[in-house]
């Protein structure tokens, strides 16, 4: 996929076991496409930190405004200058290897 | 002082103001009907949840407030499903407190244990599964904040059983939220407007559901007197603007009548007042007001640019923003405009059928809306009865139309007239249904026999699902399948065997008298008009056409 296709949003969430449902299932419900996630737990662990790959066609706009109504999404906001190649070797960030 | 989990979901409710909870009690959500018990609040035991959901918009959609149900886990809640998605579809809100089982047993596939919460993600505002009672202090009281601010909608609070009996201590209750923070008014975006609305040579105004729910409707009709905008309506919006008056031009869309649509068509402003281009409003969106400078103010600001791109637009709410708008528009007759409004009224007029058609769904519609105070609720089902009532009843104010506009309920008639007949004690609720409709709720007969209510209920009873066979008939060449009933019951006879007064509208039986005795007596009946299946909903827009390209009327 060509990186100019694609942007990333970053969001700031409520930290349970609901909210990743609340994200994806919006991405399937509306039709919106969804090329990568990365997350991570915030500080103490009440917030946490979602990285969404997504192309960046016609339908941002509304995926930006639909992500703003979720109430377990605190921020929402457009990364611009991000390190694509991240999404690509995340088995390599995680250096592990498997045991079964 | 100690307090059960369950004991604090009724304390809260009852400090919201709720009076009355509809639902069904089973296994996981005992707890809470056991501290119902000692609580002052009604409980109205529906036959069905889906029924108890329904009951609960009947309540929240003639309010405006927040309703409450009530069901158990597993097959409970999952028979609530289909009524909170309608309410998510037409911004009504509900809450729905559900049982789960205990949390020890979640993920386990426990006796009646489903993913509740899972399952209401796409079709509520917000949800909640219940970690601690400790969270119900927050819960509830943001729960009805969620539901009735903004564009209001469902939420649903899944409550293990475990966490119903848990007892906490509780000094002091939370207070209770302030009235709902107004959006500041982006004046520059108002004064943009208003010079569109004054620049425009043939302005419309296309408004629904928003202004209902912010009951800016004397604001609306303040505008249109002031700058001569004629008024089109959609089906969420009806009543909002009141149907005699020389401005109003009736629903438009799917089954609007062709003078309406073809105004629409003409228009060089739209003004899309609470409103989200549903396709049934708009047709082909893509051909929709062409001509159209459109300006777009809705409280929701995902609904902006969604289907159509505006040319101005504000996110808020309607009626704060017209209170703004209107001093800035000028006072305009509009006379060319208007002229040639009126010539297409004259040369495209609804088609009415003949008058002396008397079982004929429409006159009879008409003719009950003449007998009829004018601040009665209607309540319909879905399907052709639905849009006969939209084309031909006479609407006068905001919250007297319920109708499942969105989700296309059936089944959803009897119950929103049970609810909403419950929290207006002091009015009279027709309910038009269809024979397929009715059969879909028919139990929630029983829950309207226990509860005596002034319901009148108008069943149009054609033996078919009748939008289905109108659409094979004109779409699908003729090949009914699965449209018509092998037989057909006697609903009066059911009526009267739940306990309510049943008639049959027949030769001998004039429908007024009827209905008339309906009026007059306390209490429920239902009224049996055996109509005639080959009967159309016309116009119509064909799928995929535009607003202009009806066939029939």
């Amino acid at each position: 996929m060509n990186e100019s296709t694609c942007t990333v949003i970053n969001l700031k969430v409520r930290n349970h076991p609901g909210v990743m449902y609340h994200i994806t299932g919006l991405f399937s419900r509306r039709a919106f496409n969804l090329e990568g996630i990365l997350c991570g737990q915030l500080e103490d662990g009440t917030t946490s930190q979602i990285y969404l790959l997504v192309k960046a066609d016609q339908s941002l706009e509304q995926i930006m405004k639909q992500l703003n109504k979720l109430y377990d999404v605190l921020e929402v906001s457009l990364m611009k200058n991000y390190n694509r190649s991240l999404f690509m070797r995340i088995h390599d960030l995680i250096n592990a290897e498997s045991i079964v | 002082m100690k307090y059960s989990g369950a004991e604090v979901i009724i304390k809260l409710l009852e400090r919201q103001g709720i009076r009355i909870i509809t639902g069904i009690p089973g296994g996981a959500n005992l707890p809470l009907y056991n501290a119902l018990h000692k609580s002052n609040i009604q409980h109205v035991l529906a036959r069905h949840e889906q029924g108890a959901g329904f009951i609960a918009q009947g309540m929240a959609r003639t309010t405006g407030r927040a309703a409450v149900c009530f069901a158990t886990s597993g097959p409970g809640a999952t028979n609530l499903i289909t009524s909170i998605a309608d309410a998510k579809m037409d911004s009504v809100p509900v809450i729905a407190v559900t049982g789960q089982v205990s949390s020890n047993l979640i993920g386990s596939d426990a006796f009646q244990e489903v993913d509740m919460y899972g399952l209401t993600v796409p079709i509520t505002k917000h949800n909640y599964l219940v970690k601690s009672a400790e969270e119900l202090i927050r819960i509830i009281p943001e729960a009805f904040q969620i539901a009735e601010s903004g564009r209001p909608g469902p939420v649903v609070i899944d409550v293990p059983k475990d966490i119903q009996v848990q007892e906490i201590e509780v000094d002091e209750w939370p207070s209770l939220k302030q009235e709902h923070e107004l959006l500041e008014l982006d004046t520059d975006r108002i004064k943009r407007v208003a010079n569109m609305i004054n620049n425009a040579m043939k302005p419309l105004l296309y408004i629904g559901g928003g202004i209902v729910q912010s009951e800016a409707h004397h604001l609306l009709y303040e505008l249109a007197q002031r700058n001569s905008i004629p008024v089109a309506s959609t089906l969420m919006g009806l009543g909002s603007f009141p149907c005699h008056d020389p401005l109003y031009l009736g629903m438009l869309g799917m089954h609007g009548s062709r003078y309406t649509n073809y105004i629409v068509n003409q228009a060089d402003l739209l003004l899309a007042f609470g409103v989200r281009f549903d396709d049934r409003a708009t047709g082909n969106a893509n051909r929709f007001c062409p001509r159209a400078k459109i300006v777009h103010i809705d409280i929701d600001p995902a609904e902006i640019d969604k289907i159509k791109s505006s040319h101005a637009s504000i996110t808020g709410d309607i009626g704060a923003i017209l209170k703004y708008l209107i001093p800035l528009t000028n006072s305009d007759h509009r006379l060319d405009w208007l002229c040639e409004v009126n010539k297409m009224r004259q040369d495209h007029p609804f088609s009415m059928p003949n008058s002396n058609d008397l079982s004929h769904p429409i006159n009879i519609i008409k003719s009950l809306g003449q007998q009829a105070a004018p601040d009665t609720i209607i309540t319909t089902d879905v399907g052709q009865h639905q849009m006969w009532v939209a084309q031909a009843y006479p609407f006068q104010h905001p919250r007297t139309l319920l109708t499942s506009g969105s989700l296309g309920t059936m089944g959803f008639g009897l119950p929103a007239a049970i609810g909403a007949a419950l929290a207006n004690p002091d009015k009279r609720i027709i309910c038009f249904s269809g024979d397929g409709s009715l059969l879909m709720n028919i139990q929630e007969l029983a829950t309207l026999a226990d509860w005596q209510l002034n319901i009148t209920i108008i069943l149009f009873n054609n033996g078919h699902l009748g939008l289905v066979r109108q659409q094979q008939e004109l779409f699908y060449e003729k090949n009914y399948i699965a449209s018509k009933f092998m037989t057909n019951p006697d609903f009066a006879a059911i009526a009267r065997g739940f306990g309510i007064r049943g008639y049959d509208l027949d030769k001998d039986n004039q429908l007024c008298a009827l209905f008339k005795k309906s009026l007059e007596e306390t209490g429920p009946c239902l009224i049996n008009v055996p109509t005639d299946f080959s009967e159309n909903v016309f116009p119509m827009i064909p799928p995929g056409k535009a607003i202009y390209e009806m066939i029939g009327g």
